[in-house]
């Protein structure tokens, strides 16, 4: 539970049995592919990342390679599987780059054959194994985490929570938001963990503290910085630390039992409109330059290994993190919806 | 008289019926088909007997019931003594406070609810927080929790009491004065003539008016999917939304649209017959003016009590929403130190769907007004002129949209159009059948009753004096017609713009409109870029009504008044 720096190894080791990989073999930024891509002119990029990162992102690289444009649709990542999968069904083919938030998606797609395979020779490189999926269908776009946090202003640090057990006292009650499962991958991911770890008659008490029920896990960091809430059950961290660092009243908060950690892995879809334009955007933000522009700009933890954690973050090593589990995801997420329902009413 | 002389009335019929079918028939016959059938396709009734014995929907369906009638008594508490300030009393500033009532209407309801989070969140909520500022209450306490059923009934009776109003004042201004004078001249006194002749004159027009006020309650979706959610509770159409989400189960979102469908049905039925019976005191006389009431003393605290009333859906609202738009933080208070361009700098140079949003919405609005205008146009002369036979099937089926919720259309449509011979969803055409639907009937009344101010008379002077059916079509008819014509495309454009329960099922990702994208945001919780949309949307929909009322000359301002929202 505590090896870090494995995690990931044991996250995408049980998606494709090692020895039977497929990896395709990496190909060059050629400028082939870069003409190839400028002809194409678009790619569109589902994600779940917040606009707040995803536009941005989107931006630096129509500036790296003019002539593409990026239309990014952003959704909580359950949404975005559940539109993805009606989309296919009625054989609409407007997903080039996917990003979830969910894991559990990518053997979902992967096993429904939707991916296409793409490795590029700087990703072959910079990525370490644990990183990427054997048959090179995705990789880790990058890491974050869901934690608790609260608002310095309306809480003391010394009356703040130390963890999950501590956010059952009858202090909190009414003082808490928290998002959902069913739409956002970070909290359907953190769920998992949590009710894992801590068992459902935890989520059981929880729901009874009148929690402010919000969708996405990038709401709970902008309640708790405009002082709607006390205490954010979970969100996604990055968001908290931007807060932070804007100089809202916002502090973390790493559970003494451990915290959610969430890989966000991306890929390619075989049907894409737009393959070449599809494959120079993974290739870049996989790149050191790209994954230098997520960490710069969020500090979100990179799956690149030449570039370095933001400044001023903590290393994923020194945080007490959960496991990471999405071959358990993908088994129970229908489940968890039910119960979490059957919980929290909605 | 009946005009024979139309050779191309069966092919024209023919084309219509086919039409209406395409939008109306086909998707509720695929809704019924799949309530009663279970997920791999055999006929079952297990899904009712889901509805009716899982909590999990009963919550709902008791929650949608209770919320449907408090909005309904609490806009009948407000619309009727406002109605009455403005027809039956000299209050001052009474046209003022009209056209105040009827713009509020302007405010898409899930605008009006993410405004009312804004001001009355537990504790970022402005109003909550000035509340705490004035009393020195702690940080924990709250004047108002709109995360609650009363915040949720509170937020959609602010957006449905304009049409409880605008019935109740019109009717007020047709009853005549004479039976009141009567009265008082017979001794009674002011409150004797009050309970005894004016109420029970208006009261089958409140009665209407709670009819309209539970079904706008009852097919909402926007506002309960933006306030209900977080204070933990489904109403019936947010539960049929979240049935779509992963895994869909249709079968069941179709099971739970029906009883939707068959109250709406039942209370329109029962709204009809009312109305009917409206005019049976006031046959035969020759009315006098109404007698305006004396307020004296009264009549600024009365315009005072008005004001208030219209803080609620118009004035706080924006006032928030322009805060919000110019902060960082909603919570903040506009200030020079705090005001920043970041939102609208975001929204329109930043957010990669806000341009593809808009050009969809302008092309469906512009599409659906002018397509559906026309098809409106068609039907109402067939109608009007009862120039074929069938004519009473063509104006029961354009009328008959009125009773299905926009959701419930959606989820139609859904199940109609995601299939072979006519795969349409993830194409913009899905939602054009889907706009012209919800338009159709408000359109099909306007035009139908300006085909009826126009007496054939006229028409049949210019057949007499030697023209064609088409040249009196075009040299009499249509400039008579032209301003209301004009006045419905506007309005229909209007709708469209607001339209978000239908479009929320059947949108993807290439044919996102700008209701949607408001409500995707909701779900990120950026409600920075939700207020630059929200106003840039209020601001062309009041340009389009601003034309619309230029043109359109003398005839009262319309807003279209359709079900759910």
């Amino acid at each position: 539970m505590q090896r870090r720096s494995l995690l990931t190894a044991s996250l995408l080791l049980p998606l494709g049995a090692r020895v039977v990989s497929a990896a395709p073999a990496a190909e060059p930024v050629t400028t082939a592919l870069v003409e190839a891509a400028k002809k194409e002119g678009k790619v569109t990029y589902y994600t779940a990342m917040d606009l707040s990162v995803a536009e941005p992102m989107a931006k630096a690289f129509e500036a790296r390679y003019p002539g593409i444009k990026v239309a990014v649709e952003r959704s909580g990542a359950e949404r975005v599987f559940n539109r993805i999968g009606q989309e296919m069904a009625s054989k609409i083919h407007r997903v080039d780059v996917v990003n979830s938030s969910d894991a559990a998606h990518f053997i979902s797609w992967k096993r429904e054959g939707w991916l296409a395979p793409y490795l590029s020779d700087e990703m072959a490189r910079d990525l370490p194994a644990e990183m990427v999926d054997p048959d090179g269908l995705f990789c880790n776009q990058r890491t974050h985490l869901s934690t608790i946090a609260y608002n310095t202003k309306l809480i003391a640090p010394a009356d703040a929570p130390k963890g999950f057990a501590d956010l059952l006292d009858p202090k909190y009650a009414g003082k808490m938001v928290k998002g959902h499962p069913g739409y956002s991958g970070t909290i359907m991911t953190a769920t998992q963990q949590i009710s894992r770890e801590l068992g459902w008659p935890y989520f059981e008490k929880l729901a009874k503290q009148k929690v402010l029920q919000v969708q996405s896990a990038t709401e709970p960091p902008k309640r708790l910085e405009a002082g709607e809430r006390a205490v954010a059950v979970d969100g996604s961290d990055y968001l908290f630390w931007l807060a932070k660092e804007r100089g809202a009243p916002v502090e973390l908060v790493f559970a003494v039992e451990g915290t959610p950690q969430i890989s966000n892995p991306m890929g390619i879809f075989k049907s894409s409109p737009n393959p070449s334009a599809a494959r120079l955007m993974v290739s870049w933000i996989m790149s050191g330059e790209g994954q230098s522009f997520i960490v710069n700009l969020s500090g979100q933890y990179p799956a690149n290994k030449q570039v370095k954690v933001k400044p001023g973050r903590p290393a994923l090593a020194q945080i007490k993190t959960f496991k990471e589990d999405p071959v358990a995801v993908e088994k129970q997420a229908d489940q968890i919806k039910a119960q979490y329902a059957k919980y929290f009413k909605v | 008289m009946t005009l024979r002389a139309f050779d191309v009335s069966r092919p024209v019929l023919a084309l219509v019926v086919a039409l209406l079918a395409v939008m109306i028939v086909l998707p509720m016959g695929w809704l019924l088909i799949y309530a009663f059938a279970s997920k791999d396709g055999q006929p079952t009734l297990d899904n009712f007997v889901t509805l009716f014995t899982d909590p999990s929907f009963v919550d709902p369906l008791l929650a949608t019931l209770l919320l449907s009638v408090s909005v309904s008594g609490l806009c009948c508490l407000i619309a009727a003594p406002m109605g009455w300030l403005v027809a039956r009393t000299d209050m001052p500033l009474a046209r003022t406070v009209r056209t105040l009532v009827m713009a509020s209407l302007v405010t898409p309801p899930f605008v009006g609810a993410v405004a009312w989070e804004m001001l009355a969140a537990p504790n970022s909520g402005l109003l909550n927080q000035l509340w705490r500022l004035v009393t020195g209450a702690p940080a924990d306490e709250a004047l108002f929790d709109i995360y609650t059923m009363e915040g949720l009934i509170f937020a959609i009776a602010c957006y449905t009491f304009p049409y409880v109003f605008i019935l109740v004042a019109n009717a007020l201004d047709r009853m005549p004065g004479e039976l009141e004078d009567a009265s008082s001249m017979l001794g009674a006194g002011l409150w004797a003539t009050a309970r005894r002749i004016t109420i029970p004159l208006a009261l089958p027009t409140l009665l209407a008016g709670a009819l309209v006020a539970f079904l706008q309650a009852l097919n909402q979706f926007g506002s309960p999917a933006i306030l209900a959610i977080p204070a933990g509770f489904h109403t019936l159409t947010t539960k049929i939304w979240s049935l779509f989400q992963f895994p869909p189960k249709p079968e069941l979102a179709a099971a739970t649209s029906l009883p939707l469908l068959l109250l709406t049905v039942a209370l329109l039925r029962t709204q009809a017959s009312i109305l009917g019976r409206r005019g049976y005191a006031v046959l035969g006389a020759k009315y006098g003016a109404p007698r305006l009431i004396r307020l004296g003393a009264w009549r600024w605290p009365a315009v005072a009590l008005a004001m208030v009333v219209l803080a609620m859906p118009l004035f706080l609202p924006y006032a928030a929403l322009i805060n919000t738009a110019f902060s960082r933080v909603s919570s903040q208070i506009l200030s020079p130190e705090t005001f920043t361009l970041h939102n609208v700098v975001f929204t329109f140079w930043q957010l990669s769907s806000t341009m593809p949003a808009l050009k969809n919405t302008f092309l469906l609005a512009t599409a659906t007004a002018t397509l559906g205008g026309v098809l409106a146009l068609l039907i109402a002369y067939i109608v009007a002129r009862q120039a074929m036979v069938g004519h009473r099937l063509l104006a029961f089926l354009a009328t008959s949209p009125l009773a299905i919720p926009g959701i419930v259309l959606g989820v139609g449509l859904f199940l109609a159009y995601t299939r072979p011979p006519l795969t349409l969803y993830g194409t913009l055409w899905i939602l054009l059948i889907a706009f012209i639907t919800v338009e159709m009937p408000a359109a099909y009344q306007q035009l139908g009753s300006a085909f009826h101010s126009v007496h054939p008379e006229l028409e049949e002077a210019g057949r007499m004096l030697g023209a064609s059916r088409l040249r009196t079509l075009m040299d009499i008819t249509a400039p008579l017609l032209r301003s209301a014509a004009i006045a419905t495309w506007c309005f229909v454009f209007v709708g469209v713009i607001r339209e978000l329960s239908a479009a929320v099922i059947l949108f993807t990702s290439e044919t996102k409109v700008l209701s949607v994208l408001i409500f995707d945001l909701k779900e990120s919780g950026d409600v920075g870029a939700i207020a630059v949309l929200s106003l840039t949307m209020v601001v062309l929909t009041t340009v389009v009504i601003i034309i619309a009322n230029r043109i359109g000359g003398p005839r009262e301002a319309r807003v279209p008044t359709r079900v759910g929202a």
